[in-house]
C-alpha cells in the first residue's frame, strides 16, 4: 500500500506543482544493471595493451633484435588495438545506451539577432556622406598594398625571363662521356642498344645535359631536312628528357625479329611516349607533342665523339616559347 | 573529483553550459557516418608521426656520399635529404616504423576523404545548411592530394624525383605563363634551385597542414553547430534528430574508432612495407624506372596523361597549349570544378532553397546519383588507364591496344554508368513500390477474413 501512497502523492504533486525544485537529483543518464563479464573482459583488454606498450619499449631498447620494424609495429599496434577493443566493449555493454530525440537548430532562430547586426552596421556609417568615393579609395588601398605585399615574391625565380629554358651545356666541339666520365667513342657504339652520355665537364643535373646515343642502320635514316651529316655512321644523339613532361628516357625499345616487330624507338617510362629515332625523334605514340630535340654529332680523329653544335631545339616539356626559340650553345 | 574540475573550469571559462549541451550533443547512428571521423584521426595519426620525422630529416639537395649501413648503397653519392631517409629507415630507432606508418596515415587519408565524400554526395547530405561544410571538405581533399605529393616529392628518390619532373613539365604547360610559373616555383629550369627544397618542405610541413587543420577546424564547427544529418525513421524529421548523446553512448565508440584507425595505421606501417626508397635509389635528372607508379590518390592524373593523344596546340609556331595542360591542369580542374560547383548546380536545377536535416537514400534520387556515378566512373576510368603498363607486364595485354580501349571507354563509359544506374534507382524504388502494394493488399485481405 505504501507504493500507492508514494504514487498518489507524486501525482498530486504532478498536478499541482509547488513551483520548488524537486530535492532528490534525478539521474540525467538513466542507470543500467552491472555486467561484470565485460567488465572482466575489459580489465583483460587493458591489460594487454599494457603489455604490449611495454613490449614496444623493450623491443626498441633491445638492440641486436632483427625485424625491428616489425616487433615494433605489432607490439604498438596490439596495444592500440586492445585499447580500441576495451572502448568499444565499454561503448556497447558498459554505458548506458540512449537514444534520444531533440530539436534541429531551425531557419529563423536568430532572426532578431541577424536583424539587430544588420542595424549596427548600418546605423555605425550616418557620418558617412561620400561613400562611393571612400569604397573606391579602400579598394584602391587595399589593392596596392597587396600588390606591394606580393611584389618580392618575384624573387622567388626568374619569373620574366625564360633564358633558363633555353640554355644548354652543348656546343661545338664538346665531347660525349658516358656515365663513368670517359669520352663515348664512335667505334663502341653497337646497334640494338643505348647510351646514356653526357657532356664533358658539364653539370650532369641540368635538364639539357643527358643525351641518349643509339646507332641504327645509316640505309634506315630519314633524317628532317638540313640534317645532313647528324648521324656520321648511322650514330645518333638525343635529348633524353621526354618533351611530354619531363621524364628521362629510360626504354629502348629494339625488335628481336625486325621483319615482324615495329622499328626501334625510344620510349618514356612515364607516360609511354614513343619516339623514333630514324625519323628526327618524332613522336610515333604516346601523349608527347613535339619531336625529341635531336644533338648533331661529329666523330674527331681520335674516334671520340663530339657534339657538331647544340640541340635542334629547347630540350624538356613543352611551353609558350618552346617553338619559336632556339636552343643556345653552352 | 569531476564536481572540483568542473568548478574550476566553469569558474575562469564559463563554459559549463557548453560543456553540458557538448555531453549530450546527439549523433544520429549510421555507420557510413563514421567515415569521415576514420580521415580525421589519420590525419591526427599524420601529424604525430610527421613531427617525429622531422626531428631527423634534412631538407636539403647539398650532395653527400653514403657510408651507413646499407650495403647497396655504400659509396653513392646522394642528396642529403635522401641520405636523411635513408638513416631514418635504417640508422633512427623506430624510424622506419613511424615512417612507414606516415606513409600507411597519407594513403588512408585520402581514402577515408574519398569514401566520405561519397557518402555525403550520394545522399545528399551537402545541400543547404550544410553546403559551406561540404566546400570546406572538397578543399580539403585538393589540399590533401598536394599535401601526400610534397611529402614523398621531398624524399629525393628516384620516384619523387620524376614525379617533380612529371610536376614540373606539368606547371610549364599552363598555357602563355606556365613558363613563368614554373620558373616561380623552381627558381628557374628544372631541377631548379637548393631554396626550392626549402619550399616544399615548409608547404609540406607547416603551410598545408595549417591550412588542413584550420579547414577541417572550420568544417567541425559547422557540421556542430548544424548537427548531423540522419536517414529517415521512427520519429525522425526535419525538424527532429533521434540519436545517441555524445556522453555517455558516442565517446567510447569514437575513441574506439580513434584506436582502432591509429592500429591499423601502426600495424601497417610495422608489418607492409611501403615505398621502399632504398631500393629506387637517388634521383637523378638522367635517369627514370620503369613501371614507376604513384601513390594511389595521384593514379588518376597519370591515367589522364597517359591517355591523351600526343599534340601540343600551335598557334603559328607559338605553343598555346602544351600537351600535360589536358590531363595536369584540366582534367581535375574539371573534377573539382564538377565538385565545388555542384550544390549550386542542383539548386539552380530543383529550385529546392530549403534546409534538409534529413538524408536522401541514393535510390531517391536518380539524377544526382547518375550524375555523381557517371562522374565517379569517368574517374574511375581513367584511374585504370593509369596501370595499363603494369597489366601490360602482369597479363601480356599490349599497352597501345589498352591505351586505345580506355580512350573509347573514357568517351563511353560515363553515359553509360549514367543510364545504368539512373535505371537501378527507379527499379529499385519501383521494386519497394510492389512491396509495399503487396504487404498492404495482404494486410487487407488478412483484416477482411
Amino acid at each position: 500500500m505504501r507504493w500507492l501512497k508514494d504514487l498518489l502523492f507524486a501525482g498530486l504533486l504532478f498536478v499541482l506543482g509547488d513551483g520548488k525544485p524537486v530535492e532528490a537529483v534525478e539521474p540525467i543518464v538513466p542507470p543500467g544493471p552491472p555486467d561484470r563479464r565485460a567488465e572482466r573482459i575489459v580489465l583483460a583488454l587493458l591489460g594487454l595493451a599494457s603489455a604490449g606498450a611495454i613490449g614496444f619499449v623493450v623491443a626498441y631498447a633491445v638492440d641486436p633484435l632483427p625485424h625491428r620494424t616489425q616487433y615494433l609495429g605489432l607490439a604498438l599496434g596490439v596495444s592500440l588495438a586492445s585499447i580500441a577493443a576495451a572502448l568499444l566493449i565499454v561503448g556497447r555493454r558498459l554505458v548506458v545506451t540512449e537514444e534520444l530525440a531533440g530539436p534541429y537548430p531551425g531557419r529563423e532562430d536568430h532572426a532578431e539577432d541577424r536583424s539587430a547586426v544588420e542595424r549596427i552596421v548600418a546605423d555605425s556609417g550616418s557620418r558617412f556622406t561620400r561613400r562611393g568615393l571612400l569604397k573606391a579609395g579602400a579598394a584602391a588601398a587595399g589593392g596596392a598594398l597587396g600588390l606591394a605585399l606580393l611584389a618580392p615574391l618575384t624573387a622567388l625565380g626568374p619569373v620574366f625571363s625564360t633564358t633558363p629554358f633555353t640554355a644548354t651545356p652543348w656546343r661545338r666541339g664538346r665531347r660525349l662521356v658516358g656515365e663513368d666520365g670517359a669520352p663515348l667513342r664512335a667505334a663502341d657504339i653497337e646497334q640494338g642498344t643505348f647510351y646514356t652520355a653526357f657532356p664533358e665537364g658539364a653539370d650532369r643535373e641540368a635538364m639539357a645535359a643527358p643525351v641518349i646515343v643509339v646507332r641504327l642502320d645509316p640505309s634506315q635514316l630519314h633524317l628532317p631536312p638540313g640534317r645532313a651529316g647528324w648521324a656520321p655512321g648511322g650514330i645518333l644523339a638525343y635529348s633524353k628528357i621526354c618533351t611530354h613532361a619531363g621524364c628521362a628516357i629510360a626504354l629502348y625499345r629494339k625488335p628481336t625479329f625486325a621483319a615482324r616487330e615495329p622499328r626501334p624507338a625510344f620510349v618514356c617510362p612515364c607516360h609511354y611516349s614513343t619516339f623514333d629515332p630514324a625519323t628526327g625523334g618524332t613522336v610515333i605514340f604516346g601523349p608527347a607533342g613535339r619531336p625529341l630535340p635531336q644533338l648533331p654529332v661529329t666523330v674527331d680523329r681520335s674516334g671520340v665523339l663530339r657534339a657538331a653544335g647544340t640541340f635542334s631545339g629547347p630540350v624538356g616539356p613543352s611551353w609558350w616559347g618552346v617553338r619559336s626559340r632556339k636552343a643556345q650553345s653552352g | 573529483m569531476i564536481r572540483a574540475a568542473v568548478r574550476f573550469l566553469d569558474e575562469r571559462s564559463g563554459t559549463a553550459p557548453l560543456l553540458r549541451k557538448g555531453l549530450r550533443y546527439l549523433f544520429p547512428d549510421h555507420w557510413s557516418f563514421l567515415l569521415g571521423e576514420v580521415a580525421l584521426y589519420c590525419f591526427v595519426v599524420l601529424v604525430v608521426t610527421g613531427v617525429y620525422l622531422t626531428f631527423f630529416f634534412d631538407p636539403s639537395t647539398a650532395t653527400t656520399v653514403y657510408h651507413g649501413p646499407y650495403r647497396p648503397l655504400q659509396g653513392v653519392r646522394m642528396s642529403e635529404a635522401y641520405r636523411s631517409v635513408v638513416d631514418i629507415s635504417f640508422s633512427v630507432k623506430a624510424g622506419l616504423l613511424i615512417r612507414q606508418t606516415h606513409h600507411w596515415a597519407a594513403d588512408v587519408f585520402v581514402v577515408a576523404i574519398v569514401l566520405h565524400l561519397f557518402r555525403v554526395f550520394f545522399t545528399g547530405a551537402y545541400r543547404k545548411p550544410r553546403d559551406l561544410t561540404y566546400l570546406i571538405g572538397v578543399a580539403m581533399l585538393a589540399l590533401a592530394l598536394l599535401e601526400g605529393y610534397l611529402g614523398y616529392s621531398l624524399v629525393d628518390d628516384l620516384l619523387s624525383g620524376m614525379g617533380l619532373a612529371i610536376g614540373y613539365g606539368v606547371a610549364l604547360s599552363v598555357p602563355l605563363v606556365g613558363a613563368n610559373l614554373a620558373s616561380l616555383l623552381w627558381g628557374g629550369a628544372f631541377p631548379g634551385t637548393p631554396a626550392f627544397w626549402s619550399r616544399m618542405y615548409i608547404a609540406h610541413v607547416l603551410l598545408l597542414p595549417l591550412a588542413i587543420g584550420g579547414l577541417l577546424a572550420a568544417h567541425l564547427f559547422l557540421v556542430a553547430a548544424r548537427h548531423h544529418t540522419q536517414f529517415r525513421g521512427p520519429g525522425r524529421s526535419e525538424r527532429r534528430l533521434v540519436g545517441t548523446p555524445a556522453f555517455p553512448g558516442q565517446a567510447p565508440r569514437s575513441l574506439g574508432l580513434a584506436f582502432g584507425v591509429a592500429a591499423v595505421l601502426v600495424l601497417l606501417g610495422g608489418l607492409v612495407q611501403i615505398n621502399p626508397i632504398w631500393l629506387w635509389g637517388p634521383y637523378h635528372v638522367a635517369y627514370a624506372t620503369n613501371g614507376a607508379q604513384p601513390d594511389w590518390y595521384l593514379g588518376w592524373l597519370i591515367g589522364a596523361l597517359r591517355l591523351m593523344p600526343g599534340f601540343d596546340v600551335v598557334v603559328g609556331n607559338h605553343t598555346l597549349v602544351p600537351n600535360p595542360f589536358w590531363g595536369g591542369v584540366l582534367f581535375p580542374g574539371v573534377v573539382f570544378g564538377f565538385l565545388f560547383l555542384w550544390p549550386a548546380i542542383e539548386r539552380r536545377i530543383t529550385r529546392d532553397h530549403g534546409f534538409h536535416n534529413l538524408l536522401d537514400r541514393p535510390r531517391d534520387n536518380p539524377w544526382r546519383t547518375a550524375t555523381g556515378a557517371a562522374m565517379a566512373g569517368f574517374v574511375l576510368i581513367v584511374f585504370f588507364a593509369g596501370s595499363a603498363d603494369r597489366v601490360d607486364v602482369l597479363f601480356g595485354v599490349g599497352y597501345a591496344t589498352q591505351i586505345w580501349v580506355y580512350r573509347a571507354l573514357v568517351l563511353i563509359g560515363p553515359p553509360l554508368v549514367f543510364l545504368v544506374t539512373w535505371r537501378a534507382c527507379r527499379e529499385l524504388v519501383a521494386g519497394e513500390q510492389v512491396e509495399r502494394a503487396r504487404r498492404a493488399g495482404e494486410a487487407d485481405a488478412r483484416a477482411r477474413v
